[in-house]
């Protein structure tokens, strides 16, 4: 048995505490927004937050998130009101085959509650772990802009974005 | 064309190409081909091209919306299964593919929007008692201009359907919706975590297998003992399937761990010995040999090399390369009562349809396939052996399953774009012209070994009618038992008396499949890193050379001249970077790219690329853009990066670190231009990449003075 704060919801789940976090989201509770790419922590396709941070979860065994907060892709929009980076990845037409955008914006949304303003390279630095075969890169640096900027403008707290109890 | 009742009555309209097989009776009360107008104002549209991220998904929708009179973002899409009312016209089979889906949807899904749209005014006029020309369709609805009296299309779609189908024809200018940058359909849900790819497909019940293959390529099983893995928890079966073990289990992570304790005997097969180190000797003595097929030959190329004043020589290689789609392979399938349903992700729905019934002896009528959201596809998923697998492994279990391929996979057991090697020996004259230029390629085929997975039982009418079709996709000028191979050699743009082109077929066993721009691949490589040569053998600007030689190719010049001025081309590349270009034609569109570079630690570093494409009319230029932003990406990384290498017959990469894409960080400035013309509408997925490994290659020569013809590019240690 395994339990953790899932999008704001407490989960209990029947499975060993080896079993990476990825496939119990994905297979067992089935949510399948997060996304399997390499197995190895190379892609970042599988990027959820755990507490609040960016982490892989094609590694990271279960039963390290006992008793933790896991935020997916599915809990990233509080309801109908999208995260900044999500307004700016539709309104810059970011995705193409949008594979790895789940993992784009769980990490990009984790940089900007630590670095509401980032700088070029400060994104370069965050963003690097994430492959896209599609090669959306200038528009996700264009993205994580254009999301600070709509976050400052509307005076959005990012860390409170992503800790913040979603909505049910 | 037809139209017809929908289930739950609305309008269907059935919009058939020319040529394409006639809908049976049952069909006016299916899911229409192309729109479905229901009686709750839903506008569905279907997706006869499948949308790997090219953006076909919205090209479709705002084709038809143009001329329906609704706004796109209200349009709800559903993916074509198989069905032959969606063969793509261009190919005449149902594949997407060859970045044929403008060219092959601009006729009929305008056709099928203004159908509509002439169905549903006349309906609305009908009940008023008014007179059609006094009525327009527009936002979802039909409106009564001189009473502003309105109907909504769902409304309207009952009595619409009833109506005789008219032959109206589409607009050909003043369009509002085609030529705008409108924003992509498919965003929303993919930024939500909403999209649903393949791997994400849930079939109640189903469970979850992972494969055991054998290590080398065309190698069997010999035995194996799954007794350890069944005693594991959450395992159900350990089976063997034609491709080699199934590990099934509750979860992908229980068959993952207990395929892990799966003893196997492979028997290695013809690959056993194989390895990239003899297959590059061979394909030397290939190209530096004299055997092979002699595909174009214009003037006396060999005659005039031999008696020329200045002849330049060149070998240049090409490894081989995997797609690496992000989502890696995978299929859902259920085989019960004699009877296959599968989810895919698949750029050929009906191909599926075709290879399963014949892996599973039942007619293709009893196979239906659901095409999913492609996380990826490059050609990888022309190739159907993971949908076969999946219709095994249910056949075997008896029940519904998802076979997941795991990175390693995926990179070990696709298909590969082949690899290949050029001999270009090239004569100039006192001038500096180029005046003879014979071109050896030395590749395996990529037709011969996928074509009867195409074609099924129609071979051999159906073959011959398939590398017809294909090769014209290539546009190979000339008969040849491979045009894709030579692609863009046998068409060379430039003047030029004397042209000779040599395929020498050196076939491994090594599966290959289309990888993006196919032979172009490799074949610009060669032929635009060479003109670069030739340039430099005649003391001139290779901007000024190239040009001076397409005066009569007036698309490759423009694309050309317009990199050449946007990155500023006539004035001196900044200090300590060098600048190189290259133009290609490809799928029927012009592409043209100047990348800037600079060496760092001994590494090649780009830091600037301008592309510019033509491809005719555009339907959606920031789509046109993202594509060119994507071949950019996507050439960089074969270009500096990536090989597929053999040794025992195995492939020695495995995952994202030793098959490694570009990086964020790697990424360099990329500018796009296009450049508009009323001519139809051509490809835009792949064209763009066959210029960037050549672009990048004469930027390195031009900061350097090394000519490096091997990809990917490394520089030789100092």
């Amino acid at each position: 048995m395994a339990k953790f704060k899932l999008n704001g919801v407490e989960r209990e789940v029947d499975a060993p505490p080896e079993m990476p976090l990825l496939w119990v989201i994905r297979d067992v509770l089935k949510l399948t927004g997060t996304k399997f790419g390499c197995g190895m922590a190379l892609c970042g396709a599988c990027t959820v937050h755990l507490n609040g941070q960016a982490t892989r979860s094609c590694i990271l065994p279960v039963g390290a998130v006992e008793g933790q907060q896991v935020r997916t892709i599915e809990g990233l929009a509080k309801g109908e009101a999208l995260h900044p980076c999500q307004r700016a990845w539709n309104e810059l037409s970011v995705p193409q085959c949008g594979y790895c955008q789940p993992g784009q914006l769980m990490q990009a949304s984790s940089l900007l509650a630590q670095n509401p303003a980032p700088t070029d390279d400060d994104i370069t630095a965050s963003m690097s772990g994430n492959i896209c075969r599609c090669g959306t890169y200038p528009r996700i640096r264009a993205a994580i802009h254009r999301a600070a900027e709509m976050a400052k403008d509307e005076q959005v707290d990012l860390k409170a974005a992503i800790t913040s109890e979603p909505l049910k | 064309m037809q139209a017809g009742l929908a289930l739950g009555g609305g309008l269907v309209l059935e919009i058939l190409p020319s040529g394409a097989h006639a809908a049976g009776s049952k069909a006016n009360f299916t899911p229409g081909a192309f729109l479905r107008i229901t009686a709750d104002d839903v506008v569905t549209v279907v997706l006869a091209r499948a949308d790997m991220g090219q953006g076909t998904s919205t090209m479709h929708v705002q084709l038809l919306a143009e001329e329906l009179g609704i706004d796109p973002s209200k349009v709800k899409t559903e993916h074509a299964g198989n069905d032959r009312r969606y063969d793509n016209p261009v190919m005449g089979l149902q594949l997407t593919g060859g970045s044929t889906s403008t060219a092959a949807s601009w006729g009929p899904y305008r056709q099928a929007g203004a159908t509509a749209r002439a169905m549903l005014v006349a309906a609305a006029a009908k009940r008023w008692g008014v007179t059609r020309t006094d009525c327009v369709a527009r936002d979802g609805a039909v409106v009564h201009l001189p009473t502003q009296q309105r109907l909504t299309f769902g409304a309207l779609a009952e009595s619409a359907a009833g109506l005789h189908v008219p032959e109206v024809a589409p607009r050909e200018k003043d369009f509002t919706l085609i030529g705008k940058p409108i924003p992509r359909v498919d965003s929303m849900e993919k930024v939500l975590g909403q999209a649903g790819y393949g791997i994400d497909v849930q079939v109640p019940g189903a469970k979850v297998a992972v494969l055991l293959r054998c290590p080398v390529p065309g190698g069997t099983l010999e035995s194996f003992d799954g007794s350890e893995a069944k005693k594991l928890s959450g395992v159900s079966h350990v089976v063997a399937v034609p491709s080699g073990v199934a590990v099934v289990g509750d979860t992908y992570w229980h068959a993952r761990r207990a395929a892990q304790a799966v003893k196997v005997k492979w028997s290695e097969g013809a690959l056993a010995k194989f390895d990239s180190k003899t297959l590059e000797a061979d394909h030397l003595n290939a190209v530096r040999g004299s055997t092979g097929e002699r595909v174009k030959n214009t003037g006396d190329a060999l005659d005039t090399l031999t008696r020329a004043g200045t002849v330049i020589e060149a070998e240049y290689s090409a490894p081989y390369l995997a797609h690496a789609t992000m989502e890696p392979q995978n299929a859902t399938a259920w085989v019960r009562d004699g009877k296959v349903e599968i989810w895919a992700p698949t750029q050929g729905a009906m191909m599926a349809a075709e290879q399963v019934a014949r892996a599973l002896d039942v007619s293709q009528s009893d196979v239906t396939v659901h095409t999913t959201w492609l996380g990826g596809g490059f050609g990888r998923r022309i190739a159907q052996d993971y949908v076969i697998e999946a219709a095994q492994v249910s056949k075997a279990i008896g029940g519904p399953v998802k076979v997941v391929w795991s990175r390693e996979d995926d990179m070990r057991h696709s298909p590969y774009r082949p690899a290949a090697t050029h001999r270009v020996r090239g004569a100039i004259s006192a001038d500096g012209k180029p005046l003879a230029w014979h071109h050896r390629v030395a590749s395996q085929s990529i037709l011969t070994q996928v074509l009867p997975d195409f074609v099924g039982g129609l071979l051999p009418s159906g073959l011959h009618f398939l590398r017809r079709t294909l090769a014209s996709l290539g546009q190979s000028s000339v008969s040849t038992s491979d045009p894709t191979s030579v692609e863009g050699i046998d068409s060379l743009p430039y003047d030029l008396p004397h042209l000779a082109v040599d395929f020498v077929p050196v076939e491994t066993g090594v599966p290959v499949m289309f990888w993006r721009s196919v032979g172009h691949s490799h074949t610009a490589f060669a032929t635009e890193s060479f003109i670069d040569e030739l340039a430099h053998a005649a003391k001139a600007d290779p901007f000024e050379y190239r040009r001076s030689l397409l005066m009569r190719q007036h698309r490759h010049r423009w694309v050309l001249e317009l990199v050449a001025e946007k990155v500023g081309w006539t004035t001196p590349a900044p200090e300590g970077l060098g600048r190189g270009i290259a133009v290609h034609k490809s799928f029927e569109s012009y592409a043209a790219a100047a990348a800037e570079v600079k060496i760092e630690d001994g590494a090649i570093v780009v830091k600037r690329v301008v592309i510019a494409i033509d491809c005719g009319r555009v339907v959606n230029p920031d789509i046109v853009k993202q594509q060119l932003e994507s071949a950019v990406i996507f050439g960089l990384s074969a270009t500096l990066k990536q090989r597929i290498t053999f040794e025992n017959g195995r492939v020695q990469q495995s995952n994202f670190h030793d098959f490694p894409p570009l990086r964020l960080s790697e990424t360099p400035v990329i500018e796009t231009y296009l450049r508009e013309n009323e001519a139809l509408p051509t490809g835009v997925g792949e064209p763009g990449v066959p210029v960037i490994a050549p672009a990048v290659a004469n930027a390195v020569f031009a900061l350097t003075g090394q000519r490096l013809r091997s990809l990917p590019l490394t520089l030789p240690p100092v």
